[in-house]
């Protein structure tokens, strides 16, 4: 794919914005956001890894057919994740059948963990 | 007039052609690795979903310095990884040979950054399967997150020496004149690797570094 | 005579032409080639080696079940025989077979190009499938494994007291084998296809290798990543999956189900493209629905990432999640169905012969329809509450992958033998051959449904007595199946030598491979060729062809 070179200055921009944005989540970590810190934090990183795949991997200027690859793969994951969650986080929401009991976690800090009980 | 290494491979019909199918099997190389790493991803998500105290604590047991520091040096081989690729196709072979070189340096500098937090965390005793003695509440739940930091860490560091390997090899190949454009598509590819390693980085930061570090 | 009969030509000699074959001899000339259809040929002779294997574990199992007491080997080693007898079909044989022997030598020949994008690569695939399948093989003689195929946590991992490392780490090398060439393959497809030839002018073969190398370049990852994680928890102690550090056995589960699911599908994908192609050439009709067929393969692909949890109904996983996951994997069936109608729709009014590509063809269309419609019940959560683990899912999956993929990869063997080998193989053995597959096959697995459906559980080396019939039943099948299997073993290593020389295009079918004489060139095509017809065009083409 021929194409015209990006500019220099375009890299440096690129370059500095993410040293500001490294700099931002670690400064924001220190802040109490509750559960925002985890919003924010993936937020930032997502921002940062749109800057080096599109600029520094010049996904600005590739073809349409390799950008949908690389939109693909980050979709797959997505999926890979939601689901996957969807069966962690909804284990506790119907009621157990009659008879049966959840087996108590041995761990008194976290009882919020995942239930063995059946 | 035949060169010692042809510039179009025998079933390619022209140079573009061969450029266009390097690229895009890269791509599809670099979409393996995203779920390659997406399994360790997933368990992560799952087991801080399940266990965000214990998540916490163990976050707080890895040095954020260390692991800021990093960051940025990794960003700024990316930097020069770039420049690299660039200088490569407008043909500017010492260019790119320093830039590959700044990059080598820099990615060697992160694992030796990476080996020292290792080692301190060897001195702690908290290495899972090596020395784990850490007690306390959620102690099996921090051991857990541990387990997560070394092999998210560890695969992605041993990631980042097949990279060295293959910048290495760039470098010798510019050296003797073999990538001068338009057959620098090699670096173009060796660059796309070497910033998908830093993406994966970008993520592992946070994710591992900076849980309610505010406490 | 049809039109589609295999055509002798009685003067050709291609002993004295130069093509792949023979261009060069010697052991570093296959060792060390990059010619795609040679590659081809190294796969075949490996995956018929591990098919055998695979099939040698399966009959010392239903030797065994044909008592109730199942005595014939101790309850640990029947563990072993049925993993053993899954890893190697799924891993070493299915999942390559049609991609790594059809494909690689077909995709460069079908799209018009002189090989595939990346030589070397596929070369590298094959030894790291030969380098996995030596790891495997290791892991059998010096005692196999006895997790079951699906190396469940925390069993394999923990409990196991068998040789699961060499085995995982096996399968895990493989996986890159598979990764690899679909890579090869969507490189290909997108960047070398010969002038004129349009994605909709592609063979539905094609299609549907493209849907395949989609999931394993999606699918294997994660594949690999579950298994690399249950070795480091296996070697180090660390408890990823135990539930004694507040691991969670299901996610182990969840990764290694996100690519097995879609497995099946990539060892179903490329049997129905390969008969896609079959049925229009032996019906003398294009393909009914040319798009819908394209699309379904691609919608396959997709929809069967979403599915996975349909084997973890059982298992803890929550309701809510089994729920999603049943209603989807009832989207699932509906691109295979719509396939089945368009092949049907295609023979309906064609001008049908029955060559032995056609009767597995059709054998195919049938056999996978049971199984498929199978699929259904399992797919409804109540159900399988009661047929989950029992002999119901092992006849359904066995439906599809034996009934409908081995039927369809041996059809394919068939088709192609000419184009590959340079020789015709004796009609009347083959289709004997086919029809002894078909007949043993049934009496193999229709019993299995019954007893599924009764309550057999499915991994247990001793029955209730009141089974024994079904049981007997499904040997007797398994070893007419046996033989129908090795039949063709025979005469197709016969017709090497002695088997009438083929012409370009003995089948009178359309696609540029049979453009090229038989065997092919090593470059395949003297020039580039242009594409300028649909890909079936069988109607708008005289009878007599040259």
């Amino acid at each position: 794919m021929t194409h015209q070179p990006l500019r220099l200055r375009t890299y440096v921009v690129v370059f500095v914005t993410l040293l500001a944005l490294t700099g931002l989540t670690t400064l924001l970590a220190y802040l109490d956001l509750g559960r925002f810190n985890l919003v924010v934090a993936l937020l930032i990183a997502a921002a940062k890894g749109f800057l080096v795949v599109l600029f520094f991997m010049h996904l600005v200027q590739t073809a349409h057919r390799t950008q949908f690859v690389a939109a693909a793969g980050i979709f797959w994951l997505a999926l890979l994740v939601v689901l996957t969650l969807s069966d962690v986080l909804t284990r506790g929401w119907f009621e157990q059948p009659h008879g049966w009991s959840a087996i108590e976690s041995n761990d008194s800090a976290d009882q919020s963990g995942i239930r063995a009980g059946r | 007039m035949s060169e010692a290494h042809a510039a179009v491979a025998h079933q390619f019909e022209g140079l573009e052609q061969q450029r266009d199918a390097a690229t895009l099997a890269m791509w599809i190389f670099l979409v393996t690795e995203v779920m390659f790493f997406g399994g360790l991803f997933t368990g992560y998500a799952i087991y801080r979903a399940s266990y965000p105290e214990a998540f916490a604590a163990g976050s707080r047991l890895c040095e954020v310095n260390l692991g800021a520091i990093n960051t940025v040096v990794l960003i700024t081989s990316s930097f020069t990884m770039a420049l690299a690729v660039r200088a490569a196709a407008a043909g500017r072979s010492r260019a790119a040979i320093v830039c590959l070189v700044l990059t080598l340096g820099l990615g060697a500098t992160f694992l030796g950054i990476k080996f020292l937090e290792y080692a301190h965390k060897y001195e702690e005793h908290i290495v899972p399967g090596l020395n784990f003695t850490y007690s306390g509440p959620s102690a099996r739940q921090i051991e857990l997150f541990i387990c997560f930091y070394f092999g998210m860490t560890g695969l992605h560091a041993l990631h980042m020496i097949i990279g060295l390997v293959v910048v290495t090899v760039m470098v010798i190949f510019t050296a003797r004149g073999r990538l001068a454009p338009p057959k620098d598509t090699p670096i173009e590819i060796t660059g796309l690797y070497w910033h998908f390693v830093d993406i994966v980085w970008i993520f592992l930061f946070p994710l591992l570094y900076l849980v309610d570090v505010h406490r | 005579m049809s039109a589609t009969a295999a055509r002798v030509l009685p003067h050709e000699d291609s002993g004295t032409r130069e093509h792949y074959l023979n261009v060069r001899y010697g052991l570093k000339s296959w060792l060390l080639t990059t010619d795609h259809k040679r590659i081809a040929l190294l796969y075949l002779m490996s995956i018929t080696a591990m098919f055998f294997v695979g099939g040698a574990f399966a009959v010392v199992m239903r030797l065994n079940l044909l008592t109730p007491e199942g005595q014939l080997v101790s309850a640990e080693s029947y563990n072993k025989l049925f993993t053993m007898h899954g890893l190697i079909m799924v891993f070493f044989f299915l999942i390559p077979s049609i991609p790594a022997v059809l494909g690689n030598f077909l995709v460069p020949l079908m799209i018009g190009a002189r090989d595939v994008a990346l030589p070397k690569i596929n070369l590298l695939s094959w030894y790291i499938f030969i380098t996995g399948g030596t790891l495997a093989l290791v892991s059998a003689i010096t005692g196999g494994v006895d997790t079951g195929c699906t190396f469940y946590t925390p069993f394999s991992t923990t409990y196991s007291n068998t040789h699961v490392m060499p085995m995982a780490i096996g399968v895990f090398i493989t996986g890159f084998s598979s990764i690899l060439t679909g890579l090869n393959f969507i490189v290909t497809m997108h960047t070398m296809r010969a002038p004129g030839l349009t994605w909709f002018r592609m063979p539905l073969f094609l299609w549907s290798l493209y849907a395949t190398s989609v999931i394993f370049v999606l699918g294997t990852p994660v594949l690999a990543i579950s298994l690399l994680a249950l070795g480091a928890e296996r070697m180090f102690h660390v408890g990823i999956f135990d539930p004694n550090l507040g691991g969670d056995p299901l996610l182990f589960q969840h990764l290694f189900w996100f690519y097995s699911h879609p497995a099946v599908y990539v060892m179903i994908l490329p049997g129905m493209g390969v008969v896609s192609e079959i049925i229009p050439c032996f019906a003398r009709k294009r393909i009914f629905g040319y798009g819908f067929v394209a699309f379904s393969s691609v919608a396959i692909a997709v929809i069967s990432f979403l599915v996975w949890g349909h084997h973890m109904f059982v298992s803890g996983q929550s309701v809510y999640a089994g729920l999603i996951f049943s209603v989807l994997s009832y989207l699932v069936a509906i691109p295979s169905a719509i396939k089945v109608f368009n092949w049907t729709s295609t023979l309906y009014k064609g001008t049908v012969t029955y060559e032995t590509p056609m009767l597995y063809a059709l054998g195919f269309i049938g056999l996978f329809t049971i199984g498929g419609l199978t699929g259904l019940f399992l797919a409804a959560l109540a159900v399988d509450v009661h047929v989950h683990d029992t002999y119901f899912v092992i006849a359904h999956f066995h439906y599809i992958m034996v009934g409908g993929m081995v039927m369809a990869y041996l059809g394919g063997i068939h088709y192609w033998w000419p184009k590959i080998s340079g020789r015709l193989y004796p009609e009347w053995w083959a289709r004997l051959s086919a029809l002894v597959v078909f007949l043993g096959f049934n009496l193999t697995f229709f019993p299995q449904f019954i007893l599924g459906y009764l309550g057999m559980p499915r991994r247990y080396h001793a029955y209730p007595e009141e089974f024994q019939i079904l049981n007997v039943m499904s040997t007797a099948g398994a070893s007419i199946l046996g033989v129908g299997y090795l039949i063709p073993l025979v005469y197709l290593a016969w017709s090497i030598r002695y088997g009438p020389p083929a012409p370009s295009n003995p089948w009178n079918a359309t696609g540029l491979e049979w453009q090229t004489p038989s065997p092919p060139p090593t470059e395949n095509f003297e020039t580039t060729p242009v594409v300028t017809e649909e890909a079936y065009a069988y109607e708008t083409r005289p009878l007599s062809y040259v």
